[in-house]
């Protein structure tokens, strides 16, 4: 099962391999995680999305961030769970395009709304932003293609909740429950969600 | 004497108050009196020669260990005893690595100690330089925290923050590595600069009303409840609260290993002990129970047998302070995450008292039939049972002294026939199960209070394992009584071959030194002892004897722990003693 983090953490040394170890020794998978600056100085934000093994049992999601926060140098998690939030997900796909071939390509990458952010002789680079599915029905409508796929950079997914909107507005963008966004994030209640 | 009026810093013997320009090393130093500490146990080397060239100017008094490993042994035996942060210092690279086997054992048990290790110079960090090991990487997931410290103004900081963070919600060991270079340079020191933030609670750590009020109604219509009460009694001091619990709710009390001592034995609600060695009508109350009351403990896997056969009707309330443990091994219906004492404190007003006598006396109608304790069903040849010198140890020492175990078949035995109705009088490794802990966690529990009688009992196989700390015992002419219970085997691992192994006794049988001989070596007297009419005269010559003293218990061989769960078997599927229960055979007798 996919859960996906959010953490604050200091901006320190060390402090990627001790988010990295918590997850090695739980034997759970990072599938993707994301670090960069947040609007606080001296405190990055990472986004983490990790794979439970089938063992683990429901609560895991709870037990990982509860075990996050127990490290030292991470200030807040969020469990994004199924709250209504967005998601992004950068890749940069180099393909071998010849003069010849090119066209088809370009066509392609408008219909992603992706954009090519380099041509040489022998080869394009793509750039697209999106939901994971997204940009994997870009690599595999490429990948259908006569040309190759040289490189993928994926730059993993960043999540952020979204604001306060009234339950009719996420109905009307089709994301989320619907059901009005607890004011406080979970950890409120922490005992109730367990 | 002379080093001290011939240094220029004499004056550090005093609390350095206001801001002061010193080296790395004597910060360090400086820094530890601030936080209190006035021993520590240690090894020098070349890393951490600095820090040792400085000691002579502080009032803190340095135990020179035989193996790093004893170091942070004595640091957590230290701790245990005292409650207060136990401190071990080493050298870097195989110095810090030694260290490694105590952090991990504190860790597991929660127990707060600082370790300070020297490391190479911030220059050469990182190029394999002579003695250079990455031990904050080592150590990462067997510490609470670790800091890697490379300027002599961070050192103040640094320390002061491991100290808070050793002692606050769940405690743990904390590591300070620090390079050579930052111990020579000289920086400002200024203690209460050095202040960390103020410890924020975990922010999961809430307890909520209305779970107060479930808690407090589960309590109150539970037939048949029962209390776990563990290790978190004594870290969080919440003795008198959960005693309180137990009495005006007459709920029955089973502990934990952790908790022996944390609910006196001698009370009238303490059944005893739970688990894989507990008393069988404990295992069988938490069965049947339909309340279980777990108050700082983990529900580790000696305790539990399987999760899903783990007391099948019972609700759970679980009061820890650790969020990571609620619902890791058994699902709680209601958790009370926070510090235990002041969870208590909220809950206690809101249990007017109860009439429990029902459960109690069905409690009390099973262990009539079963609390025929295996000692009186040995047989009585003259022969030596370890079980014997467990029980009139305890009798004996009045049941006063404080007990460290090391890790095996004594250790379970010991927590069956030793009664401790104080906290803190057991010292033994629960979660990681150290061979070796004891000698050297005996020497940091004997230093924390100088005036307790302090007993070391190990088998003959973990004591090996650090048997050179006697020498230290000696040079800090430290008053300890060691028991070995010699059976010849590595037991425990010797019982499990003769249960699940069809006896296939590989590498569990084994040669060792006349110990008697070896404390002899050591200017400790001690005497052997094989039958059982000598026991008494034996201990009380070593509890006569002003210094350290061994007795070498030549025990029945392959004598076994009953009763036991076997791994991963239910608590009801215990295997007991076999063919000696005289209440089967006599009923009438007794």
């Amino acid at each position: 099962m996919l859960h996906t983090f959010v953490a604050y953490v200091e901006d320190k040394p060390g402090v990627l391999t001790r988010v990295a170890s918590l997850f090695r020794r739980l034997n759970i998978n990072i599938i993707s995680l994301t670090v960069g600056h947040s609007e606080r100085p001296g405190i990055s934000r990472m986004t983490i999305v990790a794979n439970a093994p089938d063992h683990a049992n429901a609560e895991a999601g709870h037990r990982i961030r509860a075990s996050l926060f127990k490290l030292e140098d991470v200030v807040e998690v969020d469990d994004i769970g199924k709250a209504p939030a967005v998601t992004r997900e950068l890749a940069l796909i180099k393909v071998a395009a010849t003069a010849h071939t090119r066209s088809h390509i370009f066509e392609l990458a408008e219909v992603f709304r992706a954009r090519i952010v380099d041509l040489a002789p022998d080869s394009l680079m793509i750039e697209i932003t999106g939901v994971e599915s997204k940009i994997e029905g870009l690599i595999q409508v490429l990948n259908e293609t006569e040309e190759r796929v040289l490189e993928v950079c994926r730059s993993g997914k960043m999540t952020m909740r979204r604001g306060a909107h009234k339950s009719g507005v996420l109905r009307a963008m089709g994301v989320g429950t619907g059901e009005p966004q607890p004011e406080e994030p979970a950890f409120e209640h922490f005992a109730d969600n367990i | 004497m002379s080093n001290i009026e011939k240094n220029d810093n004499a004056h550090l013997a005093e609390p350095i108050t206001g801001p002061t320009r010193l080296t790395g090393a004597e910060i360090l130093w400086a820094t530890l009196v601030g936080e209190g500490v006035t021993v520590v146990f240690g090894y020098p080397g070349g890393a951490i020669l600095p820090v040792y060239d400085a000691l002579r100017k502080f009032p803190i008094h340095h135990i020179l260990v035989r193996h790093e490993q004893g170091a942070s042994h004595m640091a957590d035996g230290y701790s245990r005893a005292s409650g207060k942060v136990g401190v071990a210092i080493a050298t870097s690279g195989p110095g810090a690595t030694n260290l490694v086997t105590g952090i991990a054992t504190a860790m597991l048990d929660s127990i707060p100690m600082v370790c300070i290790t020297g490391q190479v110079s911030s220059k050469v960090l990182g190029s394999d330089a002579f003695q250079e090991v990455d031990i904050t990487g080592i150590t990462l997931p067997i510490t609470k925290h670790n800091f890697l410290v490379n300027r002599p103004e961070d050192i103040a900081p640094a320390v002061r923050y491991a100290f808070q963070i050793a002692k606050s919600g769940r405690p743990g060991p904390v590591l300070v590595d620090i390079t050579k270079d930052a111990q020579q340079q000289s920086a400002l020191f200024d203690f209460a600069a050095a202040k960390p933030r103020p410890y924020a609670a975990h922010p999961m750590l809430s307890v909520q009303h209305d779970h107060l009020h479930e808690a407090a109604e589960l309590i109150r219509n539970a037939k048949r409840p029962v209390i776990l009460a563990g290790h978190g009694i004594m870290q969080s001091n919440a003795g008198e609260q959960v005693r309180s619990l137990a009495e005006r709710m007459q709920i029955p009390v089973g502990t934990t290993l952790l908790g022996l001592g944390a609910f006196p034995a001698s009370h009238l609600l303490n059944m005893g002990m739970m688990g894989m060695h507990g008393e069988s009508w404990v295992n069988h109350a938490i069965q049947e129970a339909d309340l279980l009351i777990a108050c700082g403990m983990r529900f580790d896997d000696r305790v539990i047998g399987t999760p899903t056969t783990y007391s099948p009707n019972s609700k759970k309330i679980h009061i820890e302070v650790d969020p990571a443990e609620i619902n890791k091994n058994i699902k709680a219906d209601v958790a009370l995450v926070g510090d235990l004492r002041q969870v208590l404190e909220q809950l206690l007003p809101l249990l007017p008292g109860r009439d429990g006598s029902a459960w109690l006396k069905t409690i009390a109608d099973s262990k009539g039939s079963a609390a025929v304790l295996d000692i009186t069903n040995l047989p009585d040849s003259g022969h030596l049972y370890a079980a014997h010198v467990m029980h009139d140890l305890w009798r004996i020492t009045d049941g006063k002294a404080i007990i460290v175990t090391d890790v095996g078949q004594h250790q379970m035995w010991e927590a069956q026939y030793y009664r401790h109705d104080q906290p803190r009088t057991l010292i033994t490794s629960g979660g990681l199960g150290t061979m070796g802990f004891a000698l050297p966690a005996a020497i940091g529990a004997k230093v924390a209070c100088p005036d307790k009688e302090v007993w070391v009992i190990a088998g003959d196989g973990g004591f090996q394992m650090t048997a050179c700390e006697l020498a230290t015992i000696v040079q800090e002419k430290l008053d300890i009584n060691v028991a070995i219970i010699n059976n010849g085997f590595l037991g425990m691992v010797r019982q499990w071959q003769e249960f699940f192994y069809e006896k296939n006794y590989e590498s569990t049988p084994l040669v060792s030194p006349d110990f008697v001989k070896l404390a002899d070596a050591h200017g400790i007297p001690g005497a052997a002892v094989r039958d059982r009419g000598d026991l008494e005269a034996a201990v009380q010559s070593a509890r006569a004897h002003k210094g350290p003293y061994l007795l070498n218990f030549l025990v029945e061989k392959e004598d076994s722990v009953y009763p036991m769960i076997p791994a991963g078997a239910a608590l009801h599927e215990m295997i007991r003693r076999p063919g000696r229960n005289p209440l089967d055979e006599h009923p009438e007798d007794l």
